[in-house]
């Protein structure tokens, strides 16, 4: 380490980290010779990005493909309201070189896949993974298991989060657990919802990206007790805390007793993505250009809209409200005697409801909305909110 | 015996409740409690992957529970 030097105008800014006795310019040392990526630049990765920056890791990598939406301001601050459609990583770049010229930013505006993961990950030293759905949540791990990298992770859903060390390497040369050992299978789709679609308070992935963040710096620095082989729950609605001691599965197909898996695979068949949209197709549909077309010439239909009261009333296209789970109750409500459109935002809730009412009541006039209410305001209403 | 699991995440929007009071034979296994969870609430068989800590410690199916300890439940999250 001792070939790592600082200039002046470093040594003043680190300052507050040189003078604690077990960091000390060791530990900065450490963390400017680091390579870390930060997988996701959403609500986690924000805050992650930041005060990794700040604190003085010498490269950091970040990966997203997305753009800056309006929806992503409630939470990361990172971005400002004139970024709105501008690429994530781009902005986040130009964001972290101002707060921090010292140090350098590599940027990939691409998705991670099977095809570029082990190629993007080799270079770094540790991963800290603010992903946002289960395919790549296991892609991280995975990929970071076969290449000996620890995978700093942690995740959030409305006002709880977790946080964890995974493949942690110990003193004997064996590594923690990882992921795979927590969740061996992913639930199936729709049943765990993503922030986007289950929604989070603004500041919890502040509260948790940091904790993230903190981890990250310890994995680097050696100091302190990294969170390997235990996970960290908060729930920040009770404020219910618990620290819970994991193990390893002598079944993890990647590093257990019987190893069978070698190389990473398609994590979109892993977790059951496009194989439940066969039975979404099942059902009747109609475009939103064909729905705005029916009111226009007064057609005689009922419209029906599955979604809950509170979605309700951010945007409705006045059709009448019967929320998914109280559709079996009320029915009564639904007619049979001419077309029936049901929608909801997106049209996932909306099959739901017409694979039961003609399951179970043997309905055969309904008609599911392609897209939701998201489709209509993205066609038809400009004037509609989008969620 | 009278069990009392707490939930976190997706467990507690299935179970409606952030904690759940629940009556097992004395001595029944993890396995045991899920097969009960499961039967009260089929959406918690689909997560696959729910995992139980006892007394912060993670614990298999095998684990015999006793009523004086705290069970949790931690079903996956993905948000990031």
């Amino acid at each position: 380490m001792a070939e790592i030097t600082f200039s002046k105008a470093e040594l003043e800014r680190y300052s507050r980290h040189l003078i604690i006795p077990e960091f000390n310019i060791e530990g900065q040392r450490k963390l400017k010779a680091a390579k870390v990526l930060v997988v996701g630049t959403g609500g986690l990765g924000a805050p992650l990005i930041q005060y990794l920056s700040a604190a003085g890791v010498g490269t950091i990598g970040i990966v997203d493909f997305d753009v800056v939406d309006d929806s992503n301001l409630q939470r990361q601050v990172l971005f400002a309201t004139a970024d709105v459609g501008r690429p994530k990583v781009e902005v986040a770049k130009e964001r972290i070189e101002a707060q921090n010229p010292f140090i350098q930013i590599k940027t990939y505006n691409t998705q991670l896949t099977s095809e570029n993961a082990l190629e993007i990950i080799k270079d770094y030293d540790v991963v800290a993974d603010g992903t946002d759905n289960f395919p790549t949540r296991y892609l991280v791990n995975d990929a970071c298991v076969l290449l000996d990298k620890v995978n700093v992770y942690a995740s959030i859903f409305r006002f709880d989060g977790q946080v964890s060390v995974f493949n942690h390497l110990h003193e004997d040369g064996s590594r923690g657990p990882n992921y795979r050992d927590l969740f061996p299978s992913p639930p199936p789709p729709g049943l765990v919802p993503s922030c986007a679609e289950g929604g989070v308070i603004g500041v919890l992935p502040g509260i948790i990206g940091s904790l993230q963040a903190n981890e990250v710096l310890k994995v680097i620095t050696g100091i302190g007790e990294p969170l390997s082989g235990r996970m960290f729950i908060f729930d920040a609605l009770s404020f219910e805390t618990r620290t819970l001691n994991l193990r390893k599965d002598d079944n993890n197909p990647l590093n257990g007793k019987n190893p069978s898996q070698t190389k990473l695979i398609d994590y979109e068949m892993f977790c059951g993505i496009g194989q439940e949209s066969e039975e979404e197709k099942k059902v009747k549909e109609i475009t939103v250009k064909e729905l705005k077309a029916w009111q226009t010439e007064n057609r005689d239909f009922q419209l029906v809209d599955v979604r809950e009261g509170y979605e309700y009333d951010i945007a409705n296209l006045g059709g009448e409200l019967i929320p998914l789970a109280k559709v079996a109750e009320e029915v009564n409500k639904i007619s049979s005697d001419k077309e029936v459109v049901i929608h909801c935002r997106s049209g996932k809730r909306s099959a739901d409801a017409i694979h039961l009412l003609e399951e179970k009541y043997g309905f055969k006039n309904l008609y599911n909305l392609k897209g939701g209410i998201l489709a209509y305001a993205d066609e038809i209403d400009h004037s509609l909110a989008k969620y | 015996m009278e069990l009392q699991v707490i939930m976190f995440g997706i467990a507690r929007d299935i179970v409606g409740d952030s904690k759940l009071k629940l009556e097992l034979d004395e001595g029944a296994s993890v396995g045991a409690l899920k097969k009960h969870l499961i039967d009260g609430y089929p959406e918690m068989g689909r997560l696959k992957s729910i995992s139980f800590a006892v007394n912060t410690e993670y614990v298999d199916d095998n684990y015999q529970l006793s009523d004086k300890e705290e069970i949790i439940i931690i079903p996956p999250v993905s948000g990031g």
